[in-house]
């Protein structure tokens, strides 16, 4: 596949220079590793957030007001390396302790892991949330072995809003959790993308089948079906997501649409139509919307879609103010 | 027929598998993607290479220390699960055996038997979990018995590489219960799995080192 890089192997130290040539006002690098934190430490608790590249703008674009404070960030694909999570944690922590979030793969767990233990050494208390909201990667029994996909936006939200009211690490870890247990995702793919250093599709796909339930690094989903209308399409992803929680009539969501990266914001918000009426229809009321692409998997086709069940309390963090280049919400509620 | 290798030689040895493992990364590409994500050989590419690299510069006075500075190369360049996972595969041992002058199948016996105990305890995977260890507990044990033998290090990596090789072919017949194959229960049958591959791919590039300095 055609891609604008120059050297394969130096993608992502490159990627990270252009972020902080675009936005060094905001952000800076944490020396030695591919991590970056925010410009000024908060005395607050810290996130700190991370995965492997290639999804921009998750994790790298999650860092800011209202978000995370650090972002440890691994090769294309691949989960950052234990002296990157524990360099970020270091550079991130203002004495009141690490949230780390991040989606539940094993090279994640292990390297986080890692990382969290060399942290703990030097004194820094931490403490971890794993996002788990894709339905697709195992049955509701085993919820705790999930994939996390998009649902890191919303989980990512509330952590970040947590530790900006100045609420101590078990309650910011408490409402991470929270929304994770809240939160539910199903994604399909149309068409592959691919890896950088290779240039070569991650699978094939006949041009009238998708896979329903892929992950968001290519991993095979749970079924093939013929490519079905974006209505038919909604109505089965759905289906997969309301049955799951249960989410039921009277319940208020946050929705969330998310591109692969080569579907467009029109088929998205197509897609957004559909659920926008089939929740009024079950009587499920839509708090608060986003259509974008913030999980991507390079030029891969495709979208998930993402339901976060509110509370007042979610709901109270959900409303405060988030800034990054890459996603913003402005205060709402009261 | 050679029964060591010296610390020089067991530093080569890294740049030899560094370049055995450039020579592969397509191939362990090919295999990750039907079931991953397919970045395995990418990061088993990088590793490697960065252990070379790295050991170049380095002054060793023991196999511990080739096989310490070797691991943490690759734990620090790779990411992912390869990069704790072999990373550990080289370090795990070192610090707890030894030290050894030269790298003969006692002290190759004791490296790995210690760092496939500090593997299971880091990614918690057993035999038949569709791992790498469904390929290194075998070889692993194998050394172990050829050691027993008194056989020579190429006999012990001949015996391992074919164990290495038995392990990686049955991990077809398995179901995934870690990683990203893991979601697609039956989907992941019939094919084998990457770090598995690997195993086999570093028994392999040994055994020939060993063979090409012996002879």
């Amino acid at each position: 596949m055609k891609k604008v890089i120059n050297e394969s192997n130096r993608v992502v130290e490159e990627m990270i220079e252009g972020f902080l040539a675009a936005y060094g006002r905001y952000y800076r690098k944490v020396p030695g590793v591919k991590g970056i934190v925010r410009q000024e430490k908060q005395d607050k608790v810290a996130v700190v957030i991370g995965g492997g590249s290639g999804h921009e703008p998750m994790f790298l674009g999650f860092a800011g007001e209202g978000l995370a404070d650090g972002v440890a960030i691994g090769n294309v694909f691949a989960a950052p390396t234990p002296d990157t999570v524990y360099e970020v944690a270091k550079a991130a922590d203002s004495g009141k302790g690490v949230l780390f979030v991040y989606g539940n793969y094993a090279g994640d767990v292990l390297n986080f892991d890692m990382g969290a233990e060399l942290a703990e050494n030097e004194g820094i208390a931490t403490k971890t949330v794993l996002v788990t909201d894709d339905v697709a990667s195992a049955p509701p029994e085993r919820r705790g072995e999930r994939r996390g996909i998009a649902g890191d936006v919303l989980v990512i939200k509330i952590a970040g809003a947590a530790a900006a009211n100045g609420l101590d690490l078990e309650e910011v870890t408490r409402l991470a959790k929270k929304a994770n247990d809240n939160t539910r995702s199903i994604g399909v793919a149309l068409t592959p993308g691919s890896i950088p250093d290779t240039g070569t599709p991650t699978f094939t796909l006949p041009e009238d089948e998708i896979e329903f339930g892929m992950g968001i690094h290519g991993e095979p989903g749970v079924k093939r079906t013929k490519l079905m209308k974006a209505d038919e399409l909604t109505d089965h992803m759905l289906q997969a997501v309301l049955e799951d929680l249960p989410f039921q009539a009277g319940d208020e969501v946050c929705v969330l649409i998310n591109g692969l990266g080569s579907t467009t914001l029109m088929e998205l918000l197509i897609v957004h139509r559909r659920v926008s009426h089939v929740l009024a229809d079950r009587g499920i009321t839509v708090y608060d919307s986003d259509v974008n692409s913030f999980c991507t998997t390079q030029e891969m086709g495709g979208f998930s879609i993402t339901l976060m069940k509110l509370d007042e309390e979610l709901k109270k963090y959900y409303n405060y103010p988030a800034y990054s280049p890459f996603y913003a919400k402005q205060r709402l509620g009261e | 027929m050679i029964g060591a290798l010296s610390i020089q030689q067991t530093k080569e040895l890294f740049a030899y598998l560094a370049e055995q493992f450039a020579k592969n990364k397509a191939f362990l590409t090919e295999i990750d993607s039907a079931i991953g994500d397919g970045d395995h050989g990418i990061g088993m590419a990088l590793g490697f290479a960065r252990a070379a690299e790295v050991l170049a510069e380095k002054d060793c006075e023991t196999v511990n220390d080739v096989f310490h500075h070797a691991g943490m190369a690759m734990l620090g360049s790779m990411g992912g699960a390869s990069g704790v996972i072999f990373g550990t595969m080289f370090m795990g041992g070192a610090k707890r055996t030894g030290p050894f002058g030269q790298l003969d199948l006692e002290a190759l016996t004791a490296l790995f038997s210690s760092s496939l105990e500090a593997i299971k305890q880091r990614g918690k995977a057993e035999l038949g979990d569709k791992t790498m260890i469904d390929a290194y507990e075998p070889a692993v044990c194998a050394l172990r018995q050829c050691c027993e033998r008194a056989q020579t290090l190429l006999e012990g990596l001949q015996v391992a590489e074919e164990k290495a090789r038995e392990g990686m072919e049955q991990t077809k017949a398995y179901q995934a219960k870690f990683g990203r194959a893991k979601s697609l229960g039956e989907r992941a049958v019939g094919h084998q799995d990457a770090g598995a591959t690997s195993v086999w791919l570093i028994f392999r590039s040994m055994r020939e080192w060993v063979e090409r300095i012996g002879g």
